[in-house]
């Protein structure tokens, strides 16, 4: 399967950046994951949940950090069941209480990040082997990762084809779903899970620190300049996929991080939109 | 599962004889009793105003006949043909979308999204626009169904969702009057919109409301609550009503006062 991509590559893309095989690695590593960032952005947008999906990026270090220490099995199987429980936690937290959802997520977050970070460091370990957690290293990423982004890929497609419309008027308002025969915290609990899902995966190709950026940016570009749902998805997935291409390029010719560099472009499309905002109206 | 038409109540010219039964409904939140003893007898076809101060518990009633409130009571609904359900198929118009306003979805996307399978993201099933077009013609609102539901007037809004609440016909319709947001003009055009609607559906409709003024001049039966049904009546008993104009609001007790040349009160 992988050689095949290769050789394609080197049929259809004779550049110099395309030659090296982590390169190649890399480049199907991005067409796989920006697409399913720039949907899952567009519905964290819409409802206003960029910080929530910041805490489950928090949650999945604490996760990557129980995962690699504990190893059962292996750190990043540990690292995705301790970020679906602490989103799911998160969820119903949040839709049981009444204290504000910024001050809970904002609890949350800070108690995950704390406790990753002592787990890592107990014991006078050396943390900075960690540090790839905090900025990524999409150039590491090996053939048997990006079946697991294949994998994630389409678990995330499916999960749009099924739900998508139920989440949509979830948004919308609650008591209206609800009014139509809409299980709400089943929805939730799925859709934040698969954030939570994809979270963990890709921290560890593009860092705690921008995984963020990369979910909200292209979503938040796109809203600028459409109006149905349909132009929202292609946009925001064209964003997503132009930048992560470009970056990633970029990247090879400046020697920069990949993944900073491919939230920088995102951002330049985002201010793009905003200033065309007004003309579309 | 949902069917365009509800039975019975339209047919044979039954006028008046489905009806939904709420019966003691009472809520508690945490140690807070929020509604007790709530008893209401509602007929089709006619519009029933729920009015009260603010926290009296009157979207806490909404929600526990939505089933979203865990209560006690029971909600009981008989139709025309005399076959009873406890789970009557209820449309609902909210107050207020909880959702980003600058979001990109088109009001043709909120109903793609209610009333079909196919994923609204992705493409459009035949035949869908002519079918919203529809909807949206009862609530004079065609006009509406490419625009951002964000960039939707208050009045528009409320239009829309009624529209939407109606896809399919409900047994009971719940409306959520927003606080503000709505110019006059647009209140009168959607209570004229309901009455036509209520007459031609043989709806059974719940409102809640906060302008007492637009719920005298077309409401069939005012209920007053705070915490329990203090008072209930037409509208002309209701005007009357000691009970009503001193818990509504000591500003509408003005007015009122105002209006029949007796004086105000301090404020």
């Amino acid at each position: 399967m992988i050689n095949f991509w290769y050789s394609f590559i080197d049929t259809v893309l004779p550049f110099q950046w395309a030659e090296l095989d982590f390169m190649k690695n890399a480049l199907l590593a991005v067409l796989l994951v920006s697409p399913i960032f720039g949907m899952l952005g567009t519905m964290i947008v819409n409802n206003k949940m960029a910080f929530f999906s910041d805490a489950l990026g928090h949650g999945a270090f604490t996760g990557v950090a129980i995962g690699s220490i504990v190893g059962i099995l292996s750190p990043v199987l540990g690292a995705i069941a301790f970020s679906l429980v602490f989103s799911i936690l998160i969820t119903i937290v949040k839709s049981k209480s009444r204290t504000s959802a910024d001050t809970i997520i904002g609890v949350f977050s800070s108690i995950a990040i704390s406790s990753g970070l002592v787990l890592l460091s107990v014991g006078g370990r050396n943390i900075n082997k960690y540090s790839s957690y905090l900025y990524g290293d999409l150039l590491g990423i090996s053939p048997s990762d990006i079946l697991m982004l294949l994998i994630a890929f389409i678990g995330v497609f499916l999960l749009w084809l099924l739900l998508f419309n139920k989440m949509l008027l979830i948004s919308v308002n609650q008591s209206l779903a609800r009014s139509r025969g809409i299980n709400t915290i089943v929805v939730e609990i799925i859709f934040t899970s698969a954030i939570a899902v994809i979270v963990t995966v890709g921290i560890q190709w593009v860092g705690l620190l921008i995984i963020n950026s990369l979910l909200v940016l292209p979503a938040a570009a796109a809203r600028n300049v459409t109006i149905n749902v349909r132009q929202y998805h292609l946009l925001s997935v064209l964003f997503a996929l132009f930048s992560s291409l470009l970056g990633l390029v970029l990247s090879y010719y400046w020697n920069s991080t990949t993944g900073a560099t491919i939230v920088l472009i995102s951002a330049g499309i985002y201010f793009i939109t905003l200033a065309l905002r007004n003309k579309v109206g | 599962m949902m069917s365009t038409k509800h039975s019975g109540c339209c047919q044979n010219g039954c006028f008046g004889l489905c009806c939904t039964k709420i019966e003691n409904f009472g809520v508690t939140f945490g140690k807070t009793q929020v509604l007790k003893d709530v008893n209401l007898h509602i007929h089709c076809g006619e519009l029933t105003a729920i009015i009260g101060p603010n926290g009296a518990g009157k979207s806490t009633l909404l929600k526990s006949i939505l089933g979203e409130v865990k209560h006690t009571g029971e909600l009981k609904f008989m139709d025309a043909t005399g076959e009873k359900s406890d789970k009557p198929l209820v449309g609902y118009v909210p107050q207020h979308l909880s959702f980003d306003t600058g979001s990109p979805v088109s009001v043709l996307d909120l109903f793609m999204a209610s009333l079909v399978k196919a994923p609204s993201w992705l493409y459009k099933p035949k035949g869908i626009r002519k079918k919203v077009e529809d909807c949206l013609a009862k609530v004079k609102a065609e006009h509406l169904i490419d625009r951002r539901l964000g960039a939707l007037s208050g009045g528009e809004l409320q239009r829309v969702l009624l529209a939407l609440a109606l896809q399919p016909v409900p047994h009971l319709l719940l409306l959520d009057e927003p606080v503000s947001g709505i110019d006059q003009n647009g209140l009168e055009m959607f209570y004229s919109i309901l009455l036509e609607l209520k007459q031609n559906f043989d709806l059974s409709i719940i409102l809640v409301s906060h302008d007492l003024d637009l719920v005298l001049k077309y409401a069939d039966r005012v209920v007053l609550v705070k915490g329990t049904v203090l008072a209930s009546g037409t509208p002309s008993e209701m005007s009357r009503n000691e009970m009503l104009l001193k818990t509504f609001g000591m500003s509408w007790f003005n007015d009122f006062t105002d209006k029949n040349g007796r004086g105000g009160g301090n404020r």
